[in-house]
C-alpha cells in the first residue's frame, strides 16, 4: 500500500503531471520518425539538426523573438539544408554536417554568453527541463504528433518506397525529393518541439534507440513503424517516474532507461536480431 | 532504335558505354542532352533494379514490397482486392504463401523473383531489368531466364541490360549492341560476331558456335592453343559437311 502510495507520490505535482504526458508523447512522436532515421541512415542528422536547432533557440532568445517562431524557422532552413548536402555527397555529408550544426551550436552558446542573462535557460536547452514544461508546449508536441501521424499513415507507402527504394520510386513517378524535405521539416520541428522536453544533447538518443530495438523485434517495416513510438513512450513513461524518486534529470533518465531497454533486447534477442542492427547504417 | 510492343530486347556494351544511361533516359529519370527518345503516351514501366542495389537488410516483407508501388491507396493496410491480385501475382512467379517472410530469407532466385513481381504488380507496358544476372549465381541465372522467356511467352514487353553474352544475352530474340551509339540492332547471330564485338567493346573477342548458339570468347583464353584445336575442328567439320 505505502509503495503504491510512493510510486503515486509524484502525480501530485501539476508539473510532474504535464511533464509525464509531455515526454510520453515526445517518446512516440520521436519513435515514428526514428524508424525514418535508422532506415535511412539518419542518425547523425538527426544529431547534428538537434545541435543546429540550439543555434535557432539561442537567437531567438537574445532577439527577443518567440523560441518556436525563431529557432523554427532556423531549424527547418538547416534541416533542409542538411538534406541537400547529404544527398550531394560532393564533400564528405558527415563533414558538412558537422560543420554546419557544430557552427549553429557554437554561435548558440556564444550568443548567449554575451547577451543571455541566464546560464538556466542554456541548460534547461541542453538537458531539457521538466520543471518548465507549460501546457502550450504540450498542445505544441500534441499538433506535431497529431500532424507528423497523419502523414506518415497518409502517405505511409510513398515514404516506404521512397525510404527503401528511391530510384525506382523515381522511376515510377514518386516525389522523392519533396518526400525527403517533408521528412526533414517534421524531423526539425519534431526536435524543436521536443527539445524542451529531453534537451538538445539527448534527443537523437530517443530518435535512435526506440527504433533501434523495434528493428531487433522485428522483420517487418509497418510492424517496426508501430512498435517503435510504443517502445519510445514506455522508455519515456518509466524514465519520467526513476527520475523522480532516484532525483536524477529527466531526459538523462529516459535515455538511460531506452538504452537498458536496447541492451537487455540485444541480450535476449539472439544472434540473428542482433546482425539486423549491425546492418543500419550510419550516415 | 525502336522497341515494339511483345519485344524480348537486351541490350549489351562495356562498362560506360551508356546502357545504364540509356535506360534511365526511357524510365525519364534522366533527360536525354542529345537525341531523343519518346515513350508512347500512358505507357506504365515496371522497372526491375539491381539485386546489388537492393537494401537485404531492410525490414520488408514480399508483401510490403509489393504493396509500396501502389501509393494513390492511403493506408498502410492491404485491401481485399489487393490480397487477391498480389496472391495472382505471387502465384504466377512460383512465390505463392511468401508474401509474410522477409526477403532476406529468400533463395537468390525467388530474391530476384520479388521485384519482378513488384513490377509486375504495376500492370507494366514494359518491364526493365537492369542487369537482372549480375551478382547472381549459376542455378538463379538460368531460374531469371526462363522466368523472362515465360513472361515473354505470355506477352510481356522486356528490356533488359546484361554483361553476360554467354549466359544470358546469346538466348535472346534481339540484341542491341552499345558504345555510346548502336553498333548493332539484330539477333544474337547476326549481332554476337567477332566484328560487331570488337567495334562494342574495342578489343578482339571470338566466337565459337555450339549447338547452334554463338559463344563469345576474350581474347586472353582466345590465344590459348586449346582454342585453336577447337576452330580448326569445327573449320574441318563445317568443311565435311
Amino acid at each position: 500500500m505505502n509503495i503504491a502510495l510512493d510510486l503515486l507520490a509524484p502525480y501530485d505535482f501539476a508539473f510532474f503531471q504535464r511533464g509525464m504526458v509531455a515526454a510520453t508523447l515526445a517518446g512516440a512522436l520521436c519513435g515514428v520518425l526514428g524508424v525514418f532515421v535508422v532506415l535511412r541512415g539518419m542518425s547523425y542528422i538527426g544529431h547534428g539538426l538537434s545541435h543546429a536547432v540550439f543555434g535557432g533557440a539561442a537567437a531567438s532568445a537574445v532577439m527577443s523573438i518567440n523560441f518556436f517562431v525563431g529557432a523554427g524557422i532556423w531549424g527547418v532552413i538547416s534541416g533542409v539544408l542538411i538534406g541537400r548536402i547529404a544527398r550531394q555527397k560532393i564533400i564528405g555529408a558527415d563533414a558538412a554536417i558537422g560543420i554546419v550544426t557544430t557552427a549553429s551550436f557554437a554561435g548558440g552558446i556564444a550568443l548567449l554568453n554575451r547577451y543571455g542573462q541566464a546560464r538556466k535557460s542554456i541548460e534547461a536547452v541542453l538537458f531539457g527541463s521538466v520543471l518548465g514544461v507549460s501546457w502550450a508546449d504540450i498542445a505544441a508536441i500534441l499538433a506535431v504528433s497529431l500532424a507528423v501521424g497523419a502523414i506518415v499513415l497518409f502517405a505511409y507507402r510513398a515514404f516506404l518506397f521512397a525510404t527503401f527504394d528511391p530510384q525506382v520510386a523515381t522511376v515510377s513517378g514518386e516525389r522523392v525529393a519533396a518526400i525527403e524535405v517533408i521528412l526533414m521539416v517534421m524531423l526539425s520541428v519534431t526536435i524543436l518541439v521536443t527539445m524542451r522536453v529531453i534537451g538538445t544533447l539527448l534527443i537523437s538518443a530517443l530518435l535512435v534507440i526506440p527504433a533501434a530495438t523495434a528493428r531487433m523485434v522485428t522483420n517487418s517495416f509497418s510492424r517496426m513503424l508501430m512498435l517503435s513510438p510504443m517502445i519510445g513512450a514506455a522508455c519515456c513513461l518509466v524514465g519520467m517516474n526513476l527520475s523522480y524518486h532516484l532525483d536524477t534529470s529527466a531526459g538523462a533518465t529516459i535515455i538511460l532507461v531506452a538504452a537498458a531497454v536496447f541492451t537487455a533486447t540485444y541480450l535476449l534477442a539472439g544472434r540473428r536480431a542482433r546482425l539486423r542492427v549491425a546492418s543500419l547504417n550510419h550516415l | 532504335m525502336h522497341i515494339r510492343r511483345g519485344e524480348f530486347v537486351g541490350i549489351v556494351g562495356p562498362s560506360g558505354s551508356g546502357k545504364t544511361s540509356l535506360l534511365r533516359a526511357i524510365t525519364g529519370s534522366l533527360v536525354a542532352a542529345r537525341g531523343s527518345v519518346e515513350v508512347a503516351r500512358g505507357t506504365r514501366i515496371g522497372y526491375v533494379p539491381q539485386v546489388e542495389s537492393v537494401d537485404w537488410n531492410f525490414p520488408i516483407t514480399v508483401g510490403e514490397v509489393l504493396a509500396m508501388t501502389r501509393t494513390r491507396r492511403h493506408w498502410p493496410g492491404t485491401s481485399s482486392s489487393e490480397r487477391a491480385e498480389m496472391a495472382e501475382v505471387l502465384d504466377g512467379l512460383g512465390l505463392n504463401g511468401l508474401e509474410g517472410r522477409h526477403i532476406r530469407e529468400l533463395s537468390g532466385g525467388q530474391q530476384q523473383r520479388v521485384f519482378v513481381a513488384r513490377a509486375m504488380f504495376g500492370k507494366p507496358d514494359i518491364l526493365i531489368l537492369d542487369e537482372p544476372t549480375s551478382g547472381v549465381d549459376v542455378r538463379t541465372r538460368h531460374e531469371i531466364l526462363h522466368l523472362l522467356r515465360d513472361l515473354h511467352s505470355k506477352g510481356s514487353t522486356i528490356l533488359l541490360t546484361t554483361h553476360d553474352l554467354n549466359g544470358l544475352a546469346s538466348h535472346l530474340p534481339r540484341l542491341v549492341c552499345l558504345n555510346r551509339e548502336v553498333i548493332a540492332d539484330g539477333s544474337p547471330r547476326e549481332t554476337l560476331i567477332p566484328e560487331v564485338l570488337e567495334r562494342t567493346y574495342g578489343a578482339p573477342l571470338h566466337v565459337l558456335e555450339h549447338g547452334g548458339m554463338p559463344i563469345v570468347l576474350d581474347h586472353d583464353y582466345a590465344s590459348s592453343e586449346l582454342l585453336r584445336d577447337a576452330e580448326r575442328q569445327m573449320r574441318t567439320e563445317r568443311e565435311a559437311l
